[in-house]
């Protein structure tokens, strides 16, 4: 499914002006500050972000996984129209895993290390549906099918740890996809794995999301991953969505520099050899920003309006960015490769 | 770049043996067949590394690349094999030999967090080593550290600061500032820069190219990144399961890879595209370094694995001049 027809279909998920603090003994840390974003059936949103952009946070905040002294501060969260930043504990609890799921980058955090596979894979589904164990554990023996393990009744029968890698990140995706969720949070799952097992799990997530419409969000601080992967990219700095839009206008012509100094900045869109185009500084601490825009003090094209926070402007359909001065569209096309 | 070989490794292995524990001791005793498990972590390889050159060691974890780069830094002994420095055997040198060959060859950690003494100040981390080798006095370390931060871009005023204090980017700047406080000539780097992020990485990458042209310096460069690898290295080894499997130049192995994990592996580097594509994995997983499969280790997952494949390891061959690649395709 490509290209987002937003009019006619109702978005999964609509994140607004999402705000998530932490209020440390040292400050007020926010983490995300003023996040929008929305996903449709069956699209994959990439969600792009180094270390501390508040990429992973903003998919916590999703499931309502934010504990003190961090807390939603603004902001609303849809899920098919239904809000769930007042929801109930129970409401929440009712989704979690049966609507909504979540991949994480350890799959250890997903499964229960003294449980046998398919005993976690039974409560998931015994927990949101009133049938019988026989039907649980065949629909767990097919969901551990569909994602690619071979002779899925023996693996039933394992710990996680008598299981690798890649397998054990398996098993968790069947157990996000085995209610059929609408939503899919996947929080760089694939960034411990090797590449070979990486392409294996990538393939299996779009296939899935292809055959079952559900909508995912796909958190990575790889750009190339996502590239490959996702209909559309939001990509995140200190806590913001800087930029918007559908996965190949945003990798031919990123117009926020933070977007543009990031795909300058991976080896194969550089010579062999040469310098490679490096965004200067390092990424601010979420307790000292600097006035304005946040990514300003590292920015090549800051002028004097940047001492402001720049408002997140349209500048196509369904294309945002948050900048004073984009990269214009000439100059944004990657690097040429100088000799 | 001179011919003359830096370091040389000949038939280098390393096993890893790991001696039943007490039940299956007891077992042992009361007649069970208990057998002590042996992970072959390198198996047999022979690397070459000129003067000046820097070789990318790729493969995926657990196939011996960071066992290797450690025996060749001196880290590990190996289990058979040789390593020689400048030509001359590391086990058979003098003493004040082996001490100048172990200062000239020094490594780079994966991990910015766990390779800094945690409770030690930037300055003794990079000042002690010069001062206990003689590079440096102890009265004149300071101005050496300051030198040594100024090199890898950190501002000396920070030399009385604790690693918690620095961001993951500054404190590999710290691990690189360490070694090259004792004049290496040869730098092992092992996962160097994984832990990083990318527009911090690249700054740590031109960092190491600067420095090379600046030192005159050799690397390992030892990572799964693929995409870093072929920017930055004259000449590629790929590792699968303790073997190597194939050997050549950057350019060549990257514009067509010979042995089919190569081509697997080059297949699957993600790469910023700009359409969707799908994904066409080699099936299957790294088998357990424990139980090896027979023959080729790579066979089971080889869409074009024969009985041949099965039966017989394939050797390393010279396919064109300096490439090899073990691949019994190649007699065909």
């Amino acid at each position: 499914m490509t290209g987002p027809d937003q009019g006619a279909t109702e978005p999964t998920l609509a994140v607004d002006g999402l705000k998530t603090h932490f209020f440390t003994k040292a400050g007020v840390v926010k983490a995300v500050d003023g996040v929008s974003l929305h996903v449709n059936p069956g699209e994959i949103l990439g969600l792009v972000g180094e270390s501390g952009s508040g990429k992973s946070i903003t998919g916590f905040s999703i499931l309502g996984l934010i504990d003190p002294p961090g807390r939603i501060v603004e902001g609303s969260i849809r899920y098919k129209g239904r809000e769930l930043t007042t929801a109930s504990y129970e409401e929440l609890r009712s989704l979690r895993g049966d609507r909504i799921a979540m991949i994480f980058q350890d799959p250890m955090m997903t499964l229960n290390p003294v449980l046998r596979v398919d005993t976690q894979m039974i409560e998931t589904v015994r927990v949101h549906h009133r049938v019988s164990k026989a039907e649980a554990r065949e629909r767990a023996r097919a969901a551990l099918a569909e994602v690619g393990i071979p002779s899925p009744e023996s693996r039933l029968k394992n710990y996680p740890h008598e299981l690798s890698g890649g397998m054990r990140q398996r098993v968790a995706i069947a157990i996000a996809f085995i209610n059929k969720p609408d939503l899919i949070i996947a929080d760089e799952p694939t960034t411990a794995l090797d590449v070979t097992i990486q392409a294996q799990i990538l393939a299996e997530a779009q296939a899935l999301c292809a055959r079952t419409g559900t909508a995912m969000i796909w958190i990575t601080h790889d750009l190339a991953v996502v590239s490959s992967l996702a209909d559309r990219i939001a990509v995140m700095y200190a806590g913001r969505v800087v930029e918007t839009g559908r996965t190949a206008d945003v990798v031919n012509a990123p117009r926020h520099p933070y977007t543009r100094g990031l795909i300058n900045s991976v080896p194969s869109h550089n010579a062999r050899g040469s310098r490679l185009a490096q965004i200067p500084g390092m990424t601010p601490s979420l307790m000292n920003l600097p006035k304005g825009c946040a990514f300003r003090t590292r920015c090549s094209q800051a002028i004097d309006a940047c001492l402001e926070a720049p408002p997140i402007r349209e500048i196509g359909p369904g294309r945002e960015v948050r900048c004073f001065n984009p990269v214009a569209v000439a100059q944004s096309a990657t690097v040429e490769a100088t000799p | 770049m001179s011919g003359e070989a830096l370091v040389s490794a000949r038939g280098l292995s390393k096993r890893f043996v790991k001696k039943p524990d007490l039940a299956g001791r007891i077992a042992g005793h009361l007649g069970a067949e208990v057998r002590e498990e042996t992970v072959h972590a390198v198996d047999h390889v022979d690397l070459e590394i000129k003067k000046g050159e820097v070789v990318g060691l790729v493969g995926e974890s657990g196939c011996g690349k960071s066992t290797l780069g450690r025996m060749i830094a001196g880290l590990l002994t190996p289990t058979e094999g040789e390593v020689r420095f400048k030509g001359k055997l590391r086990d058979a040198l003098s003493s004040a030999e082996a001490h100048a060959a172990r200062l000239a060859i020094q490594m780079i950690f994966q991990d910015p967090f766990a390779s800094l003494n945690p409770r030690a100040r930037v300055e003794s981390i990079v000042g002690e080593a010069p001062v206990v080798h003689g590079i440096t006095t102890r009265s004149g370390m300071a101005s050496y550290v300051d030198d040594m931060l100024r090199r890898v871009g950190l501002d000396p005023e920070f030399k009385r600061r604790y690693p918690h204090q620095f961001s993951g980017g500054q404190r590999s700047r710290i691990g690189i500032a360490r070694a090259l406080a004792v004049n290496p000539e040869f730098l092992v780097c092992d996962e160097a820069i994984a832990a990083l992020d990318v527009s911090i990485q690249a700054q740590i990458i031109n960092l190491f190219m600067d420095l090379r042209s600046e030192f005159d310096l050799t690397y390992l460069f030892i990572s799964h990144d693929l995409g870093v690898v072929q920017h930055i290295t004259d000449r590629v080894v790929i590792m699968y399961l303790g073997r190597v499997v194939e050997a050549a130049s950057t350019d060549v192995l990257f514009n067509g890879p010979n042995h089919p994990y190569a081509q697997a592996l080059l297949a699957e580097v993600p790469r910023i595209s700009t359409s969707k594509r799908t994904f066409h994995p080699i099936k299957g997983e790294i088998p357990s370094p424990l139980d090896p499969p027979s023959g080729c280790h790579f066979h089971p997952r080889c869409p074009h694995a024969f009985d041949r494949c099965r039966n017989e390891v394939p050797v390393l061959k010279e396919i064109a001049p300096g490439r090899i690649s073990a691949c019994h395709l190649n007699d065909g």
